[in-house]
């Protein structure tokens, strides 16, 4: 518990407000009340996943900014680039809410950045469910 | 009608056999063509900028994710840096795949020797550089980047200097480190530790003198004096952001000899919305420049007066031109979504603009800002021309 709460922490403290910076605090605040009241347990992963469905145009981009953007540094393969590969083999030993709270937050003191801004908790939920299991490909 | 036919026919029976053979193609030079990365497709665009036309597609590239290209002295070859270890050699009037062979797990660009026989690739996995002949492709060096209790750092940053050296930096062990393959048979490697943290890529200036890597870690860039050497590694545009915390950093910058402009070198700031200038005498900062986004381009028109920037995730849609002589923009563009990449033609009266989420090409006058033709092109990244075979640090 501890640890990631520091990263709010930090998260707070980087937090300029700027355009992005207002929806940034926001997020992590509703992050906070969503962790008082579940906690970290695994299993909510497994439901978040089961009550969220994305529509299908939020899908497509979410797939597009996973294979694009965060692929500038982590390859449109996810096999790995500056950053470390997100393939199923290798996050399979990490803790799904982690991963989550990594793509929420960043990592301070490396280059992965925070993409709370542009994602909600659910989303990023259904990004590690995807990683986990095979990150689809772009439909063309 | 019927003799029109016949001779239709007759002519095609001729004109076929021709088509099939293929033949030599006709006699032309190079130096107006280029390669456009399709980075999804694994494929290569070879298009001429002459007439903005597309000539032809190389396919099987592999994973170009990632991809960096540099040409062979007689700007006939296209050597592309793939993300996995690709490193294919394409013969740019044919339109042919010469060879392709696939020497790392997963590589971040190349150079070209200044005799233009050696292509060095700089490899994240297994850390290091790894040299081939520019001819065959045959190996012949490997430079493991180990540092610390003998692990291997990802090399980024590599460019060509004088004497056959190749100059790159270790993104994990934070050093500079000049391979010299004057003899390649027994290369030597110079290391310059502790240059600061986390350098993410690194220019060396036309001339071919200084090489500059910017930092990641830490506000600030290194600068090492090749001529001069053993005068170290110094720090230029340190604290740049004041000890203001960085804005999060969706894309990194790229640097290249293209930010030098008369004796002003424009440099993306890190994490932050500016372009920063400075003096490429004194090292010092003379001004920075705000701009509408982190930039990730920072690319000078090869006459120097304009300064052309495009920027990172979410601000990528736009790319703004800065007056060389007044300091200030002149012109905002939205050329696409998602611009990846621009790249001047070889005496800049127009400049390629890939955007990546439109699936084209956009090729714009520099001088009136109208945009003179569109290409369409699958994921479109890296654009790179033949102009660059005849540059040191490309």
């Amino acid at each position: 518990m501890r640890p990631r709460w520091r990263f709010f922490r930090f998260s707070l403290l980087i937090t300029k407000p700027g355009h992005k910076g207002v929806f940034f605090l926001l997020s992590v605040r509703i992050g906070l009340v969503v962790l008082a009241l579940g906690g970290f347990g695994f299993d909510r992963l497994a439901l978040a996943e089961e009550l969220f469905t994305l529509s299908p145009e939020r899908n497509r981009e979410l797939v597009r900014m996973v294979r694009q953007d965060c692929g500038s540094c982590h390859g449109l393969t996810l096999r790995g680039g500056l950053g470390p590969a997100l393939l199923p083999e290798t996050l399979r030993d990490k803790p799904p809410a982690g991963l989550k709270y990594t793509i929420l937050l960043g990592r301070p003191g490396t280059a992965m950045p925070p993409w709370q801004p542009f994602l909600s908790e659910a989303e990023a939920d259904w990004i590690v469910a995807q990683l986990l299991r095979g990150f689809p490909e772009e439909s063309r | 009608m019927t003799m029109l036919k016949a001779l239709v026919g007759w002519s095609m029976l001729l004109v076929l056999p021709l088509l099939a053979w293929g033949g030599e193609p006709a006699l032309r030079g190079a130096g107006d063509l280029g390669v456009i990365i399709e980075r999804s497709a694994g494929r290569v665009l070879i298009v001429n900028t002459s007439d903005n036309r597309l000539i032809s597609r190389v396919d099987g590239l592999g994973d170009l994710s990632h991809a960096s290209v540099v040409f062979s002295r007689d700007a006939g070859y296209a050597y592309v840096f793939g993300r996995d270890g690709g490193l294919s050699k394409v013969d740019l009037l044919r339109g042919t795949l010469e060879k392709r062979i696939v020497q790392g797990g997963n590589s971040i660009g190349g150079a070209i020797s200044q005799n233009g026989r050696l292509v060095a690739v700089a490899n994240y996995e297994p850390g290091g550089l790894k040299v081939f002949a520019a001819d065959t492709l045959e190996s012949v060096a490997d430079l493991p980047a180990t540092y610390g209790d003998g692990q291997l750092s990802k090399v980024v940053g590599i460019a060509d200097l004088p004497g056959n050296r190749f100059i790159y930096s270790l993104f994990d062990a934070d050093q500079i480190w000049i391979a010299d393959l004057s003899d390649p048979k027994s290369p030597k490697v110079e290391k310059f530790p502790n240059i600061g943290r986390s350098p993410y890529d690194g220019l060396v200036t036309p001339d071919g003198r200084y090489y500059l890597a910017g930092l990641f870690g830490e506000d600030g860039i290194a600068l090492l004096d090749t001529w001069q050497p053993q005068s170290g590694v110094q720090r230029i545009l340190a604290h740049y952001g004041r000890g203001e915390e960085k804005l999060p950093v969706y894309k990194m910058p790229h640097l290249r000899g293209w930010a030098v402009a008369g004796h002003h070198a424009y440099l993306p700031a890190i994490g932050r919305h500016e372009v920063l200038v400075a003096d490429t005498v004194t090292w010092k900062e003379t001004a920075r420049i705000a701009v509408r986004g982190q930039p990730v381009f920072v690319v000078a028109r090869p006459d120097g007066r304009q300064v052309w920037v495009n920027f990172a995730f979410p601000d990528n849609g736009f790319v703004q031109v800065i007056d060389t002589l007044t300091g200030q923009i002149v012109q905002t563009l939205e050329p696409g979504k998602a611009v990846l990449h621009l790249e001047f033609t070889p005496r800049g009266e127009a400049v390629w603009i890939s955007a990546r989420d439109d699936n084209k090409v956009l090729v714009y006058d520099t001088a009136r800002f109208a945009r003179l033709a569109e290409l369409p092109a699958e994921s479109p990244s890296g654009i790179f021309f033949t102009s660059r075979a005849h540059r040191i640090g490309f």
